[in-house]
């Protein structure tokens, strides 16, 4: 019973990691570039809520009904001043620049927002600690099912826009060639931005039911980026739903491993991650060695 | 005569055997610094010497290799590490610093086999990965105690002024190696064979360069001399508390000095580190205004000026003061004729 326990904790956990990740992943997915400073936008959009409702008394949900069009300007500004200039001198060079960016909003916000531990869950009265009970040892608390549904609410929206709308075709031929897609009339440029302003609104969700469920502080940032790095990359780089199943994956590794060590949580889901990329290089390489065998069998 | 001898391929210009028989000069007069230079001078070049070795190691990854990696605090830490344990151990301290950086670059080999499956940021970020792994695993050990840390104790076995000359005395050895091993590195058949891999890795891979061994090749060399770094940071701060060494700051300042400097050119990223010494030393007082200033720095010569300083001195001056590639001597044909 506890080991299942420990399982659906683990799962709900995921729902956020897919959440943080799902950005990284579109970006990825139809850009082919990651945003090293991903996680730091999440905590500055956490910043932008928590203010609103500790200067404001504005609820945080309504809070990032504003905050999540601010985070898409964000996003496409970032698209148009950083993404797009460093992409023209090749694949390091946006490494670089987004990690540059990371590094000033992190050392800003803790200009701004000082020091301190910050959470929303003041803000929310009841949520932040209801829960159902499925059986006498197992509840599910009401926030972490919550953030599960808005992820598979957000994964499936960005799939469906992808798949359903002009724009998201446009976005899909734009990310297969960008040259050819400018033949037939769409504007890559406007198409890119559009793009990242929808990674910028997820990242504001992220924030937000980051900042719900735990508590942040100005350089948390950065292992927001790894966990959703790490989501994404065991979900199969670029594809949505495998960035669900990814952030389940990591989520339920971590809960295990928290159970064996009070640093078994970060232990385990980074070996998680390093384990799927161990099996993905076995078995290309038995592959190779297969399809050898194969090749040479007919001669034998 | 053949067409071959109408042009001369040549490596070395005037200015470049110039330009290192000032190294070697330089490096011999800085060896015996400790006996006249006073205590503070000689704590602050250690320090520089270990910039210098950080922003060549790391150059030498994403210049020559094409792959940025902002785990290089892993290796860091783990030279930092490896040194507490072989002296804990009963080696001498400093005979620990490079075994201990000799043991980083042996674990470092059979990563590489992981770690090169990933591509460009993927790459950058997995080994970010590696290092909060190897910072959580170096926690666990009972002679660290978690964050508390450790100190390299065996070192109170010198006298201060005596430990202060010895430290200096091998990080400039240290930075002496590494120098020389990139810079004969770069200048083999493998250094072109990586250089190539840099400029285009496809067209690399077509002429028959062994891309994958090359790389690994890099990756393992970039390891060393991070973990040469950290071994001689512990050696010099003497206390160990992991949160520090396994920082990503680390790789932060690798980046800015090699993207100041110059990516891809050696000198560059000695320039770079001299840079950042200097910056650091003005600037360090501001905290956190600093560090953003280094960040908005970085981003700047990443979008603007992708060769850094070095690139301006070498468009505007063709000069090559440590020439890792060749050049044709046009004139050499003007006088054979």
């Amino acid at each position: 019973m506890d080991l299942l326990n420990t399982i659906i904790q683990g799962v709900l956990l995921g729902g956020y990691y897919a959440l943080i990740a799902c950005g990284l992943s579109f970006m990825l997915g139809v850009m082919g570039v990651i945003n090293l400073a991903h996680g730091s936008l999440a905590i500055l959009s956490a910043y932008l809520i928590f203010t609103l409702a500790d200067r404001f008394e504005l609820n945080p949900f309504l809070g990032l009904v504003v905050v999540v069009p601010v985070m898409a300007l964000v996003g496409a500004a970032l698209q148009r001043g950083v993404l797009e200039r460093s992409a023209r001198g090749g694949l390091l060079v946006p490494v670089l620049s987004t990690y540059g960016v990371s590094i000033v909003v992190d050392n800003l916000m803790f200009e701004a927002f000082g020091a301190d531990t910050r959470s929303l869950a003041p803000f929310l009265d009841d949520l932040a600690y209801d829960s159902w009970s499925l059986t006498d040892e197992i509840s599910v608390g009401k926030l972490a099912a919550y953030t599960l549904g808005v992820a598979i609410l957000t994964l499936g929206g960005l799939q469906l826009f992808l798949s359903r709308t002009a724009m998201g075709r446009a976005i899909r031929a734009t990310a297969l060639d960008p040259d050819t897609a400018g033949l037939i009339g769409i504007n890559p440029r406007r198409v890119n931005a559009v793009a990242a302003a929808l990674a910028g609104a997820t990242v504001a969700i992220a924030g937000a039911f980051l900042a719900m469920r735990a508590t942040f502080s100005p350089y948390a940032g950065s292992m927001q980026l790894i966990f959703a790095f790490e989501a994404t990359v065991i979900g199969g780089a670029g594809s949505l739903w495998g960035t669900l199943a990814g952030g389940i994956v990591l989520g339920v590794a971590q809960s295990l491993g928290a159970t064996l060590n009070p640093q078994g949580f970060f232990i385990a889901g980074h070996a998680a991650f390093l384990a799927v990329l161990f099996g993905r290089l076995i078995d290309g390489n038995s592959r190779a060695k297969l399809s050898l065998l194969w090749r040479r069998s007919p001669a034998a | 005569m053949t067409m071959q001898s109408q042009a001369r391929v040549t490596r070395w210009t005037r200015e470049s055997k110039f330009a290192l028989g000032a190294c070697v000069l330089l490096l011999a007069a800085l060896a015996f610094a400790p006996l006249f230079a006073p205590a503070n001078a000689i704590d602050k070049l250690t320090t520089l010497f270990i910039y210098v070795i950080l922003a060549v190691s790391w150059n030498a990854l994403v210049g020559y290799g094409g792959l940025v990696s902002i785990g290089q605090q892993a290796f860091f830490g783990l030279g930092a590490y490896a040194t507490i344990r072989l002296s804990d151990a009963g080696l001498n301290v400093y005979a620990s610093l490079f075994v201990g950086a000799g043991l980083v670059a042996v674990f470092a080999a059979p990563l590489s086999y992981l770690m090169l499956r990933l591509k460009a940021a993927e790459f950058a970020i997995g080994m970010w990965v590696v290092a909060e792994l190897a910072h959580l695993l170096v926690n666990l050990d009972t002679l660290v105690q978690g964050e508390t840390g450790t100190s390299l104790i065996a070192l109170n076995a010198y006298a201060t002024e005596w430990r202060r000359a010895l430290t200096y005395s091998f990080a400039l050895v240290a930075m002496t190696l590494v120098l020389a091993a990139v810079f004969a590195l770069l200048r083999s058949p493998t250094g072109a064979a990586i250089q190539a891999i840099r400029d285009n890795e496809e067209a690399a891979a077509a002429v028959g360069v062994r891309v994958a061994s090359a790389k690994r090749l890099v990756f393992v060399i970039a390891a060393a001399g991070a973990a040469l770094a950290g071994a001689l940071w512990v050696a010099t701060a003497v206390t160990f508390q992991p949160k520090t060494y396994f920082s990503p700051q680390w790789t932060a300042y690798m980046i800015f000095m090699a993207l100041v400097g110059g990516l891809g050119s050696f000198e560059g990223a000695v320039l770079g580190a001299l840079v950042f010494f200097a910056i650091e030393a003005a600037f360090g007082a501001f905290g956190v205004w600093y560090l953003v200033g280094l960040g908005a720095i970085a981003l700047v010569f990443a979008l603007s000026f992708p060769r850094g300083l070095w690139g301006f001195v070498t468009e505007r001056t063709s000069l090559h003061l440590l020439p890792t590639g060749y050049f044709l001597d046009m004139k050499a044909r003007d006088a054979d004729r």
